[in-house]
């Protein structure tokens, strides 16, 4: 288990390579240093002067991969590339465009992002559950057909209007609930319920309705027909039978988004103005701060590999006869 | 009546934008794709399928209504610009010939909503107003400066006094429908007559759905067309645009991204998977590696990260877009080329584990055993097998995409601000739903339009996939 483990995380080097390369080449070689200081300087008519002292200030002024002019070590080590992408490798996020250290700033704004997706991760899946289960209870009737037509109209709608809905009715026309803000300590829960609440309903239309599949998968197969001919009662079935096997499939295709949770949610946080990483990023993309946004990348690179191996991981741990090798 | 002399065809100026030549070379290839399709027995019987369910043939058509005003919106053209006055003739020419063409671009589209574009009013005002949403400083008859809501300039200009305005709109409405139902009912009792005397087939298509949903878009589109002659339907924006115009032409963007970014999707899936899948070793290996990575990058950030990119292009390229919608129409093709980079992973994942499948199975090492080459085992014994994987994949990227313009426009990466988008009108909702009175019309036309699209989309997916999924019930032909 352990060598698997250490194995795997071997195999994310090079692909967390390949994403330094990637992102390196559409921020620096695409987009040179030079055009990122005018875009930042704000004007057309930049002396050259100020333009080599903006690249100067940042670590800018250095050759994009190769330092042709530095000897040894320096060749590769003395480069952009080095500086601003490898280091990137022991969590050094460097200074954002601002000045602000990122590494500081991602680790102050984690918990407001976590604060909002963690609740509805697990309130998303349990409700997801709670409703496919139903409507496999009533599986090849006119009320399982209704709640197929439901989970289709539900998920045809975009995820902004679930946003703009929820905060017009419910706070804007009835007062339940802060429109945006947050707060840190116990007063955050009024301005987490909303949010919270629109991300699950978001996810009911496609989460039902893949759960639902999974779930009759399960109940079509012979152990679930011999408990039916053993005259196991429907509920008995349903919920000693089909639901442990069923939830296998679904806890594993789950584990992948948990680190990721730390991330947040891009629309969800800026709309409901909490200060956690996701506005971070999009306040970034705006600000065309391209030291946060590389960063961000690169962190949630890392958290979806992660998310890979627990995945694994957790097939072991549902299913014995799996085995890692 | 006289007869334009040779000079007056000048007024026009045809325009092809890339977008437009894309969504046709797209829109030929597939008519000729289902003309191939047509002569398979097997697949004729699972697009029947298809088909033959009320929800199956009622979502094609919303789709294909869709995309008709899609493609009359890509026909573009530019008019001459008046002449310059005091100079003769009906344009403004140079003595050598040359025609001066208007800056911006128009399409079929325009000329049949009647100019709509034209009649701004100054800020908002709601679906079918008479008066301004905002007050303004007017002069009362006694000479005082008073501050009231204005009348509008175009909106419900023929109604002289205002107790006629909610009468106006039925008998409007009243006329509008009457007008239309009648030749539409004439259409469908023709057509089902000759239905009758022809020999009952076995699977006989929903008709009644099909003359319902007909008549409901017909009706649909005659009254609309009508009574915005005369009013604002679904009222104006914050600078006074007709917001039904805008939404109209929103169309276009939102049906072109769909199809556009799934068509990048296409090649880069289906040859990487099933090249990974057939060839195994090294090939697999690297082609795995391409999408673990590209999968590892969080989708919106690389699409954010890459419009960025576009942006500062175009700022420091200005030369090579001399027009407004010649910038927006770069920026909106290299946006569906993003999107369709970035997601073509998980369709090239399924290929790769269903060639690996198939390439297992006994007729595919008999033909390797009879020494067929490898393209032509691919091409003859592969593809075909991993079709319904292809256009399942497809029909749901589609949907997939509508809705994810809405939120790039949103954040502020998505198709540029000049261009009709439904991300770009909902992007100004959160403001007017501040507002107080509030400004519900934009968002709304945004979101009903949208929704039908992909609820169409959707459904029609859930269909396709029904008939040619092997697993599902239908697909077993």
């Amino acid at each position: 288990m352990l060598a698997y483990i250490i194995r795997r995380l071997g195999y994310a080097i090079p692909i967390l390579l390949g994403v330094n390369l990637l992102t390196f080449a559409l921020f620096f070689v695409v987009n040179t240093p030079d055009q990122m200081a005018r875009v930042q300087l704000g004007d057309k008519h930049v002396s050259e002067e100020a333009i080599e002292q903006w690249k100067a200030q940042r670590g800018y002024d250095k050759p994009l991969m190769f330092n042709t002019e530095a000897g040894g070590l320096g060749l590769v080590t003395d480069t952009i590339f080095y500086e601003k992408s490898l280091s990137l490798f022991a969590f050094d996020f460097g200074k954002s465009d601002e000045g602000r250290n990122i590494g500081s700033d991602i680790q102050q704004r984690m918990w407001p992002s976590l604060m909002v997706a963690l609740p509805t991760f697990i309130i998303g899946i349990a409700v997801n559950i709670a409703f496919s289960l139903f409507v496999v209870m009533f599986r090849a009737s006119v009320f399982d057909t209704a709640a197929m037509v439901l989970c289709v109209v539900l998920m045809s709608i975009s995820g902004v209007f679930y946003v703009i809905g929820g905060q017009f009715f419910f706070a804007k026309l009835w007062h339940l609930v802060p429109i945006s803000g947050y707060l840190t300590g116990p007063d955050a829960i009024r301005f987490l319920i909303l949010p919270v609440i629109i991300g699950v309903i978001s996810g009911i239309g496609g989460g039902t309705r893949l759960y639902r599949t999974l779930f009759l998968e399960e109940s079509g197969k012979d152990y679930v027909r011999t408990a039916r001919a053993k005259g196991v009662p429907e509920l008995t079935v349903l919920f000693r039978h089909i639901l442990p096997n069923g939830l296998i499939p679904i806890l594993t295709s789950v584990v992948v988004v948990i680190p990721s949770l730390f991330m947040g949610s891009l629309l969800v946080e800026s709309f409901f103005g909490i200060p956690g990483l996701g506005s971070y990023t999009l306040d970034a993309i705006q600000a065309q701060d391209f030291a946060i946004v590389r960063s961000m990348v690169f962190l949630g690179s890392v958290l979806y590999i992660l998310g890979l191996l627990l995945t694994d991981i957790s097939y072991t741990l549902v299913d014995p006869r799996v085995r890692l090798s | 009546m006289t007869f334009p002399r040779f000079s007056d065809f000048s007024m026009f100026q045809p325009m092809l934008l890339w977008s437009d030549i894309l969504i046709f070379i797209l829109l030929f290839s597939l008519i000729a794709f289902f003309i191939n399709l047509s002569r398979n027995p097997v697949a004729r019987a699972r697009w029947r399928h298809v088909f033959t369910t009320r929800i199956g043939s009622g979502a094609f058509i919303v789709i294909v209504f869709y995309v008709l005003i899609a493609l009359l919106d890509s026909l573009h053209f530019r008019t001459a610009l008046p002449p310059v006055e005091g100079s003769d003739g009906a344009i403004s020419q140079e003595a050598d010939g040359t025609v001066h063409y208007s800056q911006d671009v128009r399409s079929v589209l325009d000329i049949i909503l009647h100019d709509l574009d034209s009649q701004d009013e100054k800020t908002y005002s709601a679906p079918f107003a008479l008066y301004s949403f905002a007050k303004e400083n007017q002069e009362s008859d006694a000479g005082y400066v008073i501050r009231a809501f204005p009348r509008l300039e175009h909106g419900g200009k023929h109604i002289v006094r205002d107790e006629e305005h909610v009468l106006d709109i039925w008998v409007k409405t009243a006329r509008a429908i009457g007008l239309t139902i009648l030749p539409c009912l004439l259409v469908i009792f023709l057509h089902s007559a000759w239905r009758r005397r022809k020999p009952p087939v076995e699977h006989p298509l929903p008709w009644t759905v099909i003359y319902t949903t007909l008549t409901i878009l017909v009706l649909l589109c005659g009254w609309v067309l009508n009574l915005s002659q005369y009013y604002h339907i679904l009222g104006t924006d914050k600078v006074g645009q007709d917001v039904l115009y805008q939404s109209i032409k929103a169309i276009r963007t939102g049906v072109l991204i769909g199809t556009l970014a799934t068509l990048v999707t296409l090649p880069l899936a289906v040859v990487l998977g099933i090249a990974a899948g057939y060839f195994k070793g090294k090939i697999d290996d690297v082609v795995q590696y391409i999408y673990t990575t590209l999968n590892s990058i969080p989708g919106i950030l690389l699409i954010a990260a890459s419009v960025l990119l576009i942006d500062v292009y175009i700022e420091t390229n200005p030369e090579q877009f001399k027009l407004i919608s010649e910038r927006a129409d770069f920026k909106f093709i290299a946006l569906c080329f993003i999107l369709g980079v970035t997601s073509w992973t998980g369709l090239c994942r399924l290929l790769r584990a269903e060639t690996l499948k198939l390439s297992q199975l006994e007729y595919v090492q008999a033909a390797h055993a009879f020494g067929v080459g490898d393209w032509r085992i691919i091409f003859r014994h592969i593809l075909p097998n991993v079709n319904h994987i292809i256009l399942i994949a497809l029909v749901l990227d589609f949907s997939a995409f509508v809705l994810a313009e809405a939120v790039l426009s949103y954040i502020g990466v998505g198709v540029d601000p000049s261009m009709a988008s439904w991300g770009n009108m909902i992007n100004e909702a959160r403001a007017e739903l501040a507002r107080d009175p509030v400004v519900w019309w934009s968002v709304s036309a945004a979101f009903i339009l949208m929704f039908v699209l992909v609820l169409a989309a959707n459904l029609f997916s859930d269909r396709v996939r029904d008939a040619f999924d092997p697993r599902s019930v239908h697909g077993r032909v």
